[in-house]
């Protein structure tokens, strides 16, 4: 028994408005006209198309094959045809495309016939290729390969498994529906989870703002009745739903960024994981469908099962958006992204689609400057000074932004939650963010670019000598052999023996543009003053030592 | 195009000020009750000041001027002015005091937000430099009538001795210098019960104001707690060893400006430090400092010059007190200016 809960530091208590659409059950969605299954849905690489245009595939067919091992397949949702395989625009802040596999449903929903696999007998390796292969990641909003993080590491076994429920943002209502209906499939979901992990406990919490949900979850591990496993309500507090600040509250535990939270024997999953992870197992079913919540601005809020690749405009329609409707958001209020393209797919991150008007979510009143008053740093549940993190990036100063751990931010929105003056704070720390890893990123090309540049400088001056050297060698030749006879000897020899040194040489010039990038590393930063590149060297420090830590900070959803 | 959070907590910068200004009210109210409506008098006076100047560096800066007048900030500044000057001032030097601060204690170091050092400190540091003599001058209880306060703040002649006394820190202070101790000088009309004649009431209603501040959450605990806290500790220390030279605990606490400093000077966010441990060292220092110009200075109260002092040293005491961030127990931020 856990008897004992702890707490994390800030925090915002904002209106859950839940009730709206957990009044009806979940609805399954009819299929549109046309799905656009984008093959890059998850963290890793992009998976490779299977079929092309043209083909028909299965429901439950693998479309796209994942891309070494960080990466996880892709499927059909329904039998059809493939109609386009081609750059979409994606539900992403940017509105930029991505490659996708465009699927005109038959309406016989034919399913392929399922490969048995008996994960009871496999070895927990062969069960993470299968969880790979079936697509499954993370559903809480992070798209992580799970697989990946069903691997107990060096140590051989976790102390605690956390099945997270808690669902803390407003409005978003998917897993709190699932838990309702499926409350018995997400605990043995957890459960193989529990055994691949090796881990001693499972907790699966949720707030206690979901009272429903938490009855059905105690009823159903009261009927599996398994003693290490067990249903936890932590109070409501945004983010309690934060990986990090839910195994701090079950375990007292604090996961560093940068950290992995296997390190401290925990691992984390979401509930609809879980479930992904029991269906894919028991009844070989691929991650081609999920739960997405649409609220907000719209006629009739619902949770809807919709095929993967389905337009937000098709749930929307659905919904009946209203018509005062001015901005369209895919997740929650606090952390949600903005939706340039409504004809988006619903993609493995989809958890919710609100709908936003101007008396919902008021346009920000104008920015007042900051006074300072500290409310923020009360709120950050990351225990750092948000106004400080304001101040630096505003400037731009970054070195200093990173020195107050910018990149510890959880980007949850607390802070600009509370602020009187009205500041988006958050906008602030991504513009940080992302100017410090271009700066970063125009460093790493303006090396690799000089390096090709001195090597080719290198290379014309060395054919150029060649050239001299062999014009001298065949000069020197004439006068010995008749032009008759052929090639002269010596230059017969002269490129062979050429062949292995000129190979070395290369390396020799290789090894010193390298030795010389190491010198001149900061040449592109020339013009900046000796406080700026002190900034810059730090960065570096820094970014050498996250990288040493690189694939560590594994999102736990 | 604006991005998360969509939802925002019902607050304002000037929800803010107007909460600082409420929980004001019940101490001018008593001051008011017991000497008379000199400082209502003198409060519009510095409101009116206060809000002109602020336009006018506004328009001059190319600022929106209708906003941030709104932002009640300027009003803030001029009530604390006023409430901590003595009550007859002639109003010429109200106008002096409140513009020093908004034109020169706020907009020259660029407006809301940026300033340093407590503006209202800062206006009263400068009237107490350029006129002692009328800065120690406060009504007596009973003192005057309607008329004639409104008369005396207008410029008109003023019957000094008749109506106006020694505050009891400034009694105190001739009192010990001329060797008298601390009980004899006690023995004058000038004092009541625990600090001084009034004063003790008004210091009681400040602390009122300054636990509703506190029950909306606009101040934290740490800076009154660590202001009356090391001011009973030091003074009652001093009294302990001589308590015919050093004034007790309990006069100290409500004499002059202390709760006043502790609940509403010292919690000003712009100039103060912000961090929890950050806040508790410079309220503390405040307070220590206060007493030691008390005891041994030239100045009768000195919380004022304690907290400029100390708001030189908010930057320094921020970078050393940076809380650990989640997760790092270890390694804050080091050095460097803010
Ligand atoms: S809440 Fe806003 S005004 Fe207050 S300190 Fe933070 S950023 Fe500044
Ligand atoms: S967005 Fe970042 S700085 Fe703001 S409260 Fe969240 S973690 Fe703290």
């Amino acid at each position: 028994m856990l008897n004992k809960l702890f707490s994390f530091n800030g925090g915002v208590k904002p209106d859950p408005n839940k009730s709206a659409s957990t009044r009806e059950p979940i609805a399954r969605l009819a299929l549109p006209p046309q799905l656009v299954i984008p093959l890059h849905q998850h963290i890793g690489g992009t998976p490779r198309p299977l079929v092309t245009v043209g083909s028909t595939v299965l429901g439950g067919q693998r479309i796209g094959a994942p891309d070494g091992n960080v990466s996880s397949a892709v499927h059909a949702p329904t039998s059809g045809r493939v109609v386009a395989i081609e750059p979409r625009p994606m539900p992403h802040a940017s509105g930029l495309s991505s490659p996708a596999v465009v699927i005109e449903p038959d309406g016989l929903d034919t399913a392929i016939e399922r490969e048995p696999f008996d994960w009871h007998a496999a070895a927990p390796g062969e069960i993470r290729d299968f969880l790979r292969d079936a697509g499954v990641v993370g559903l809480g909003g992070a798209v992580f390969p799970s697989h990946l993080k069903l691997n107990p590491g060096k140590s051989g076994h976790t102390d605690t498994l956390v099945i997270n429920g808690a669902e803390c943002e407003p409005f978003i209502t998917c897993d709190d529906m699932l838990m309702r209906t499926e409350p018995e499939n997400i605990l043995r979901g957890a459960l193989i989870m529990q055994r691949m992990l090796a881990a001693k406990q499972v907790l699966v919490a949720l707030e206690d703002n979901k009272p429903e949900a938490a009855t059905a979850l105690k009823a159903a591990a009261r009927a599996l009745g398994n003693a290490s496993l067990e249903v936890v309500v932590v109070p409501t507090r945004y983010p309690a739903g934060g990986a990090k600040q839910l195994i701090r509250v079950l375990t007292g535990i604090e996961v560093p960024h940068g950290s992995r939270s296997t390190d401290f024997g925990v691992q984390c999953f979401n509930v609809a994981t879980a479930l992904a992870v029991w269906r894919a197992l028991e009844h070989g079913e691929a991650l081609t469908r999920r739960i997405v919540t649409v609220a907000g601005n719209v006629e009739r809020p619902r949770n809807f099962d919709v095929a993967i690749g389905t337009p937000i405009s098709h749930l929307f329609a659905a919904a009946g958006l209203k018509p005062d409707t001015d901005k369209l958001i895919m997740g929650g209020p606090m952390m949600g992204i903005p939706l340039p393209n409504i004809d988006a797919p619903v993609v493995k991150a989809t958890n919710c689609l609100l709908a936003s008007s101007p008396t919902l979510f008021a346009p920000p009143e104008p920015e007042l400057p900051c006074i300072r008053c500290g409310e923020c740093a009360r709120a950050c549940p990351a225990d750092l000074q948000p106004f400080e993190l304001y101040w630096h990036s505003r400037a731009r100063n970054f070195g200093r932004a990173q020195e107050y751990k910018l990149f510890d931010c959880i980007e949850c929105g607390c802070c600009a939650y509370v602020c009187p003056s009205h500041i988006p704070l958050v906008d602030y720390y991504r513009y940080a963010k992302s100017e410090i890893w271009a700066r970063e990123r125009d460093k790493d090309a303006a090396d690799s670019a000089r390096e090709r540049f001195e090597f080719r400088n290198w290379r014309a001056d060395r054919e150029k000598e060649e050239k001299a050297a062999k014009l001298a060698a065949r000069n020197a030749a004439k006068p010995a052999v008749k032009p008759a006879d052929g090639p002269a000897p010596a230059a017969d020899v002269a490129p062979a023996a050429a062949e292995d040194p000129k190979k070395a040489l290369i390396e020799a010039a290789m090894a010193r543009a390298r030795a010389q990038k190491e010198a001149v590393a900061a040449k592109n930063t020339d013009a900046l003053t000796p406080a700026q590149k002190a900034q810059i060297d730090a960065a570096e420090e820094r970014r050498k030592r996250a990288s040493e830590l690189s694939g560590s900070d594994a999102p736990t959803e | 195009m604006y991005n998360s959070p969509y939802l925002r907590q019902n607050t304002s910068v000037r929800r803010v000020m107007v909460t600082v200004l409420v929980a004001m009210l019940p101490a001018i109210a008593m001051q008011v009750w017991l000497f008379g409506i000199g400082l209502l008098l003198q409060i519009a006076i510095a409101s009116a000041t206060a809000l002109a100047c602020e336009a006018a560096m506004l328009s001059l800066r190319h600022r929106p001027v209708a906003r941030a007048l709104g932002d009640g900030s300027a009003l803030v500044t001029a009530w604390l002015i006023a409430v901590c000057l003595p009550p007859l001032l002639p109003w010429w030097m109200i106008v002096i005091g409140t513009s020093f601060a908004i034109v020169i204690g706020k907009h020259l170091y660029g407006g809301l937000g940026q300033n340093p050092f407590n503006p209202a400190m800062l206006a009263y540091c400068v009237l107490i430099i350029s006129f002692p003599a009328l800065m120690s001058q406060w009504p007596g209880l009973q003192g005057s009538d309607a008329a004639t306060q409104l008369d005396w703040v207008l410029g008109g002649e003023r019957a000094l001795d008749a109506v106006t006394g020694a505050t009891p820190l400034d009694a105190l202070r001739t009192g010990l210098l001329g060797n008298a101790d601390v009980a004899a000088v006690m023995q004058s009309p000038a004092f009541g019960h625990l600090a001084g004649a009034g004063w003790e009431w008004v210091a009681l209603a400040w602390g009122a104001g300054g636990l509703l501040l506190l029950a909306l959450r606009i101040i934290t605990w740490h800076i009154p707690v660590a202001f009356l806290g090391a001011m009973a500790l030091v003074s009652g220390v001093a009294w302990l060893i001589d308590p015919s030279h050093y004034a007790s605990p309990a006069f100290h606490l409500l004499a002059g400006g202390t709760m006043l400093g502790a609940f509403f000077i010292a919690t000003d966010p712009v100039s103060g430090a912000t961090t929890p441990r950050g806040k508790l060292i410079f309220a503390a220092c405040i307070a220590l400092i206060a007493w030691l110009i008390r005891a041994f200075g030239a100045y009768p109260d000195g919380i004022a010059f304690a907290v400029l002092l100390l708001n030189i040293c908010v930057p320094l005491i921020d970078i050393k007190t940076q809380p650990p961030v989640f997760g790092h127990k270890v390694e804050p931020p080091d050095g460097g200016a803010r």
